[in-house]
């Protein structure tokens, strides 16, 4: 049943969908979302390892790839991770741009650049 | 280049079809991710921080004009348009989906290419010096004989659950460009006095978190018993590397702990054993390989091009480009281009789609249809005619290709790290970027000169770092990001394992502490021919040190 997570620390499960294998997270109706603002937030005890035992099974039931626990502090009702590694992983992506979003950038930076003559 | 023959093309096709078979497998569920696990590592395929990698072997970084399409045609179709040129001259692509990977492999089967023993315990991808077969300095081209070593070690029976990796590199010239000291076998091919072919055969070396310098444990091991020491060196190690400790299981710590003479001793007792056997190569074979690397036809040219010195003339940005950017060829009236992938800025080593289908454009254009990538995360295209310099920089800098800074403080080795990897702890990539912009200034970087900066996000050192002349290591410190600065460490032919010059910084403060490194060297190098590292070596830690933490 769904509850309004509390303000303060508590957990997350995470792990990768196995097909194409994108950060996700466990949601409150036992499904996988890519946004940690839908997951499910547990807080230690039996909440959590139902949590896990769940998530293992959806595991073996080849949906995600080795999922686990997280520790998150929810700050306005959203979980926030607490180690730089998940908050990575929950931004969906590196923290720089890449690929065609990188020459874009890199292509202004240079045009300014001859555009004031530095 | 090699082109494949029957048996390669049947090899790699099956193990194509092989893999697809097994990847259905774990999708129906008939295997688990444990069984899965093992086999998709054996075909290049990681679980990284946020999707699944594919990384691909290019071997001995040689590339043709259409593998490189391909690889353009993979990432605009299955990735994100986008690709990673690595410190092993292998590409990766970071987006790629498990129910795909079969179908890339197959494309990447359709030009001779192949993802397989790019990871797992096994003899992984051979390199070599990045201009192999142009370089001026080239002794002997040391690509036939990574070949032959790639075509033992593929599918090795024996070699396929080593304790651990096992990296052989490659080089044919005095001057080492593909840092053989620090690989698990270098080879150093030569002459000897009378003029037949060998290998300065050194073992042992490697980086990761037990940084060492390879041992010469034989001066000439004879071209064709090359495969004979290599399998007797390979069964050493597979005897007695450790595998009870995976921090402990790489060649170097059994060379370390057993000692050098004795690796010796045991490497040629074995030798004595299978010489005569059937790994002798024989001649004709050696030279049926070495015909694939056949110089390409050059027509005999001026040994300076008029049309470029005036082009130069009026064209500062081409002369700054030509002066850093391209080396001497063994050809008169020909160079070797290096295409920086480090723009002021930007991701060190990622291409894409459309750079990558440019750059094979320009490579059948100018360069006789070569490109090669180097473990300094850069394209070359290795066979340019001087008279062609102007119109291939034009092109390059339109698709921002051009930036002349090959070997200068801004060409910057970097590991993914935390932005993509799952085992790094700290970020690389916008350390790497941020140092980029802060030496931007061409004047600036061209007066600093030489300077090798690498950067790792964890321990594990793909990004060189105990190699750099300025070492960056990340590291995770109470859930922060943290950087630890090493100093001195050298990959070419005087290699060294840099020194830590103190305590490390924080992701803000590390860009700043990098300058003050470069300053101090700007004031106390004895000349502008005198370079980091050479200044490093000659004053030692202090001057360094005093700058970065004040007097002790």
């Amino acid at each position: 049943m769904f509850k309004a997570a509390k303000e303060g620390p508590a957990k997350v499960i995470t792990a990768n969908d196995l097909r194409d294998g994108l950060v996700v997270f466990l949601d409150h109706d036992g499904g996988w979302t890519h946004d940690i603002a839908l997951a499910r937030v547990v807080e230690d005890g039996p909440d959590l390892d139902q949590a896990n035992a769940y998530a293992k099974a959806q595991h073996d039931a080849r949906i995600v790839v080795e999922p686990y626990p997280i520790d998150v502090e929810v700050k306005s009702g959203v979980p926030v991770p607490v180690r730089y590694r998940e908050r990575i992983r929950a931004e969906k992506g590196p923290t720089i741009v890449y690929g065609y979003d990188e020459v874009a950038k890199l292509q202004q930076a240079g045009g300014v650049k001859r555009a004031t003559g530095t | 280049m090699y082109r494949y023959d029957e048996f390669d093309h049947a090899f790699v096709n099956e193990r194509v079809a092989q893999f697809r078979g097994q990847v259905d497998r774990r999708l129906s569920g008939e295997i688990s991710e444990d069984q899965f696990k093992p086999l998709r590592l054996m075909n290049g395929v990681y679980l990284q921080l946020h999707a699944y990698m594919l990384r691909i072997a290019i071997p001995y970084g040689t590339l043709n004009p259409p593998q490189l399409r391909m690889l353009a045609f993979i990432a605009r179709k299955y990735d994100r348009g986008y690709g990673h040129f690595t410190t092993r001259q292998n590409l990766q692509f970071n987006w790629p989906a498990l129910k795909d990977i079969p179908d890339i492999l197959g494309h990447l089967a359709s030009v001779e290419m192949h993802a397989i023993q790019t990871s797992g315990n096994c003899i992984r991808n051979v390199t070599a010096d990045h201009f192999a077969g142009a370089a001026a300095d080239e002794v002997v081209d040391p690509r036939p004989y990574a070949e032959i070593l790639r075509q033992w070690s593929s599918l090795h029976p024996e070699f396929i659950f080593l304790p651990r990796k096992f990296k052989i590199a490659v080089t044919g010239s005095e001057r080492d460009r593909a840092a053989t000291q620090v690989h698990d076998i270098g080879l150093h091919a030569k002459r000897d006095a009378e003029g037949r072919l060998g290998f300065a055969y050194y073992v042992g070396g490697g980086l990761g978190r037990t940084p060492m310098i390879g041992h010469l444990i034989n001066e000439f091991v004879p071209v064709e018993d090359l495969l004979s020491y290599t399998e007797a060196v390979l069964r050493v190690y597979n005897l007695f590397g450790r595998r009870d400790n995976k921090y402990k299981a790489r060649i170097k710590i059994l060379v370390h702990e057993t000692g050098a003479a004795e690796i010796k001793r045991q490497v040629e007792e074995e030798w004595a054993r299978i010489r005569d056997g059937a790994l002798v190569l024989p001649q004709d074979e050696i030279h049926r390989i070495e015909a694939y690397f056949a110089p390409p036809a050059l027509a005999a040219k001026p040994a300076a091009s008029v049309k470029l010195n005036a082009a130069r003339k009026v064209d500062p940005q081409l002369d700054a480009w030509v002066a850093q950017n391209t080396v001497a060829h063994k050809t008169p009236g020909y160079t070797i281009v290096t295409i920086s992938l480090k723009p002021i800025g930007g991701t060190p080593g990622d291409a894409t789609a459309e750079q990558m289908d440019l750059i094979a454009d320009l490579a059948e254009r100018y360069s006789h249809g070569e490109i090669r990538v180097s473990h300094e995360q850069n394209l070359i295209l290795p066979h340019v005619a001087l008279d062609d310099l102007p119109a291939l920089h034009q092109a390059l800098a339109a698709a921002n290709l051009a930036t002349a800074n090959a070997g200068l403080v801004t060409d910057i080795i970097a590991c993914p790290g935390l932005d993509y990897c799952a085992l790094a702890n700290a970020r690389s990539i916008p350390i790497a970027q941020r140092i980029s912009e802060r030496f931007a200034d061409p004047v600036r970087q061209r007066d600093v000169g030489e300077l090798k900066i690498k950067i790792s996000g964890c321990i594990n050192a793909c990004g060189h770092h105990h190699v750099g002349h300025i070492g960056i290591l990340g590291v995770e410190k109470k859930g922060e990001e943290f950087y630890q600065l090493t100093l001195g460490g050298s990959g070419d032919e005087t290699a060294s394992v840099g020194e830590i010059i103190g305590p490390g910084f924080g992701y803000d403060e590390v860009v700043d502490a990098v300058e003050t490194l470069v300053d101090t060297y700007l004031k106390v190098r004895s000349g502008p021919e005198e370079n980091f590292l050479a200044a490093y070596r000659r004053l030692g830690q202090a001057p360094f040190k005093e700058a970065l933490y004040g007097a002790a």
